[in-house]
């Protein structure tokens, strides 16, 4: 065997890290919204609708007089299922109205899931191709965005929101913008 | 107090494991058998020291300290004991004390168990897991120290999500990290292997029980994490690609390539430098899944690392440990020797196949789950993968894995002549078609279906036709007897282990193929019919748990008159979080599982969303796993390993050179 195909594993590991650092140091706290989505209104976009929910529309949106959430979901994601209790509790004892944004999912599944645990979301837009994410620069699923009572996006929570989140995060966020003008 | 001396014990670990890394070079440096010998006292102390710590955190959980930051955060004076115990790895500080409770104890194992070994190999591979040692010891200090106190502290933990409390979840991980973990022997070893530049065949004796010993936990632990998706998410699935599976999948694929690896590397002294780098990667792969797993460090497909400076160490440990070894690797490689030659068609070239077939799905895996962070390095998109690329990308490199797997045991070392077995190949095939034919005939099934339930049989009936025939090759009774007594244990293992996958293959068919669903509403006294079984609401009622209060219904399942089973299926709602959750209900029957779930209860007309799946030979899954594991264990307890470690006593105080 020729020796240089013994460096193969090492320039491809290397190539590898590159990419990482990469994302480590141009985009430090991946957590938070790409500067170019923060304090932008939510993009104009069209959803499809999940039978017999209440499509989400921009009007919706925009015509809200509160800070509200949009959260990104699949029934396939395992945590999404870990966060949609939690999801429940923001809507049903702290009246927050949360959008939802089913991603690249199975239609009927998604149906079950909400009708066995419990239809947290005010209204549902459907993004079966997954563009409409890429539009709001979703990494993945879950991802939750607060927006403002103007309908600008504020903050970008990745991953499932657990109790502690809502208590450390959403909801002072939320109180935050409720008092805001 | 406690907290503290488990704190000052971390660090006094930290200080060993430095001194276990270091003092074995200066005994290479200056020929000095003492520096070399302490590597072996600096594993007993470290373990000693780390064990400490990893009670004196656990006795905080315990006694509900929540003056510590992490047992505040993560627990809940009113969980069950046995969860404030599970509850010390629930989280990333205190995962990764497991983890190094995990090194340590490996460790320890290998400075008991490997008295015999060669002193100079010995100690370069305590000197490496030193290395491993202090780099997680120092991350756990310097990034994620569990012992932090709070002030003020709090009355109350904020730790309690009802999914999360199970058994199957709470017990996983020290299985995954015993499979991960055991493979950082392997990667020593292989270490000490490029730094001597010699890997004979008494070398790859000591690596391969530790590479199996670690594929058995990996594969126990993975089994874990998956039957508790099943039971307690409530979708009837058992597998969903999720990023924190395939973290534990990459390394489960990886050493399932080495411990094959390892075969042709023992019996034929050959591929040695492959088997090397397969121990680098599978390592690699289990620090990736160490990491993206509990860190946050790739929260579902999401970015590198939440929290920049543990990134940055993260990223600095896979650059030392993986970029430092495949260096090593691309310099010292080529100077081990050669091995022996052999024909494509042989023993050793079929699993060379096999080899390749899984590196190339460890790399498909790898590739999905870091494919959002490639393009979103490339181009301004920002996508993410789910399941129907992994079945695309997956099930077909499979397919000719499992072939392979079928009539690879009947082909000799060496050079195998095809037309010997040409005939059983053809034999077993075409049974296997007849008997899948027939199946299908008989239940309708889709193509993929049929190849399925092919490639079950096909290597059913291969593994147990491999084995027929090696024992009645025996003339007489006694002759047979004798030599079912005397089959090596190692190959039992396989045997047992290639079964284990053919079930496996059958009950992830089946359950998939024919698994029926119902959705639906019902009242009390309601009626569901599934699959000629009558299911029957009969009654609810609410009932108190200590932390919930719960609607339990009562299912009557009649499959005929005289076998009638009841179903308590749980809509709980937990008032401290306003949490609502849903217990499933399974009975679990060997050819099938009926599963209940409770959903939303309509106020108005009594009503209750419910779903019911009917999944035939699902427990063939969880079977088919068994076997695997249980194979390795059978071929662990092969005598050979033991005389392995035992031999070499002459050249225990092998001179340095």
């Amino acid at each position: 065997m020729k020796k240089y195909y013994y460096y193969i594993p090492l320039i491809t590991f290397i190539l590898l890290i590159l990419f990482f650092s990469r994302q480590l140091f141009l985009n430090k706290d991946p957590s938070h919204l790409p500067s170019v989505m923060l304090d932008e209104s939510f993009p104009k976009l069209e959803f499809n609708q999940l039978e017999k929910y209440n499509l989400l529309t921009i009007e919706d949106i925009f015509s809200y007089d509160k800070p509200s959430l949009v959260n990104v979901w699949a029934s396939w994601c395992v945590p999404c299922k870990i966060e949609h209790a939690n999801l429940m509790l923001l809507k049903n004892k702290h009246s927050i109205r949360i959008y939802g944004i089913n991603y690249k999912d199975n239609l009927q599944e998604a149906d079950e899931i909400l009708n066995l645990d419990g239809n947290p979301f005010y209204s549902i837009g459907v993004d079966s191709s997954g563009r409409i994410a890429i539009n709001l620069g979703v990494y993945g699923v879950p991802e939750t965005f607060i927006l403002d009572r103007n309908g600008k996006i504020r903050y970008r929570h990745v991953g499932p929101i657990l109790e502690y989140d809502i208590r450390e995060t959403i909801l002072p966020i939320l109180t935050k913008l409720e008092q805001d003008d | 107090m406690l907290v503290e001396l488990g704190h000052f014990c971390l660090a006094l670990a930290l200080s060993v494991s430095i001194l276990q890394f270091v003092l074995p070079i200066i005994g290479i440096k200056l020929k000095s058998t003492r520096a070399l010998a302490t590597s072996t006292y600096s594993s007993y102390l470290f373990f000693c020291l780390v064990s400490f710590s990893f009670i004196s955190l656990m006795w905080a959980y315990i006694s509900s300290d929540f003056s510590v930051a992490l047992v505040a955060q993560n627990s809940h004076s009113l969980k069950p004991l046995i969860y404030k115990v599970t509850g010390v790895w629930g989280n990333h500080e205190g995962s990764l004390m497991l983890w190094i409770l995990v090194l340590s104890l490996y460790s320890l194992a290998l400075s008991i168990i490997g008295k015999n070994i060669p002193l100079k190999i010995k100690s370069i591979v305590l000197s490496v897991q030193g290395l491993i040692a202090s780099a997680f010891t120092g991350f756990i200090l310097f990034t994620s120290n569990p012992f932090l106190r709070l002030l003020p502290p709090k009355l109350e933990g904020e730790g309690f999500n009802p999914i999360l409390q199970d058994i199957g979840l709470a017990i996983h991980p020290p299985f995954l990290y015993l499979g991960y973990v055991g493979l950082s022997i392997t990667f020593s070893f292989s270490i000490a292997a490029l730094i001597l530049k010699q890997a004979d065949s008494i070398w790859i004796k000591w690596v391969r029980p530790w590479a199996m010993l670690s594929w058995t936990f990996l594969t126990i632990g993975i089994a874990l994490g998956s039957w508790w998706a099943y039971r307690e998410l409530g979708w009837g699935g058992w597998w969903f690609w999720d990023p924190v599976e395939n973290a534990s999948f990459m390394p489960w694929l990886a050493a399932t390539a080495l411990l094959h690896s390892s075969i042709v590397a023992e019996k034929r002294n050959t591929l040695k430098a492959w088997t090397i780098l397969l121990a680098l990667i599978a390592f690699s792969f289990s620090l990736l899944g160490t990491f993206i797993v509990r860190s946050g460090v790739l929260v579902s497909v999401h970015a590198f690392a939440s929290d920049p400076s543990r990134g940055i160490y993260i990223l600095l440990m896979l650059i030392l440990f993986t970029g430092g070894s495949l260096a090593l690797f691309a310099k010292n490689a080529p100077k081990l020797k050669s091995g022996n030659m052999f024909s494509p068609i042989s023993r050793e070239g079929a699993i060379v196949i096999n080899n390749i077939i899984f590196s190339a799905a460890a790399a498909t895996v790898l590739l999905g789950t870091l494919y959002p962070i490639f393009i979103d390095a490339l181009t301004a998109n920002k996508v993410s993968v789910g399941p129907p690329y992994f079945e695309s990308v997956f099930i077909p490199l499979m397919v000719p894995a499992i072939l392979l797997c079928g009539f690879s045991p009947m082909l000799t070392w060496k050079r195998a002549v095809f037309d010997n077995i040409y005939e059983r190949i053809i034999f077993i095939f075409i049974v296997s078609i007849l008997i899948t034919s027939f199946l299908i005939y008989i239940r309708n099934g889709s193509a993929m279906t049929f190849l399925g339930i092919f490639l079950s049989i096909w290597l059913f009936l291969g593994t147990i036709y491999d084995f027929f025939e090696r024992i009645l090759r025996g003339k007489s009774f006694n002759e047979v007897a004798k030599r079912i007594v005397s089959y090596p244990r190692s190959a039992y293992g396989m045997s047992f282990a290639h079964i284990g996958v053919s079930i496996f293959i059958l009950g992830a068919t089946m359950s998939t193929a024919y698994k029926t669903e119902i959705e639906t509403s019902v009242q009390i006294g309601d009626k569901i019919i599934v699959e000629n079984k009558e299911l029957i609401f009969e009654s609810i009622k609410q009932n108190q748990g200590p932390n919930w209060l719960a609607d339990v219904a009562t299912f009557r399942i009649s499959h005929n008159e005289s076998d009638i089973s009841f179903l308590y299926p749980e809509r709980r709602f937990y008032p401290a979080s306003q949490i609502n959750t849903s217990e499933p209900a399974i009975l679990s029957r060997l050819f099938y599982d009926l599963y209940i779930v409770l959903g939303e209860k309509d106020i108005k007309n009594k009503n209750f969303a419910v779903r019911v799946y009917y999944s035939p030979l699902l427990n063939f899954i969880w079977i088919g796993i068994a076997f695997m594991a249980f194979g390795g264990i059978l071929s662990l307890s092969d005598k050979k390993h033991r005389v392995s470690y035992k031999t070499l006593r002459k050249n225990r105080n092998l001179s340095i050179k």
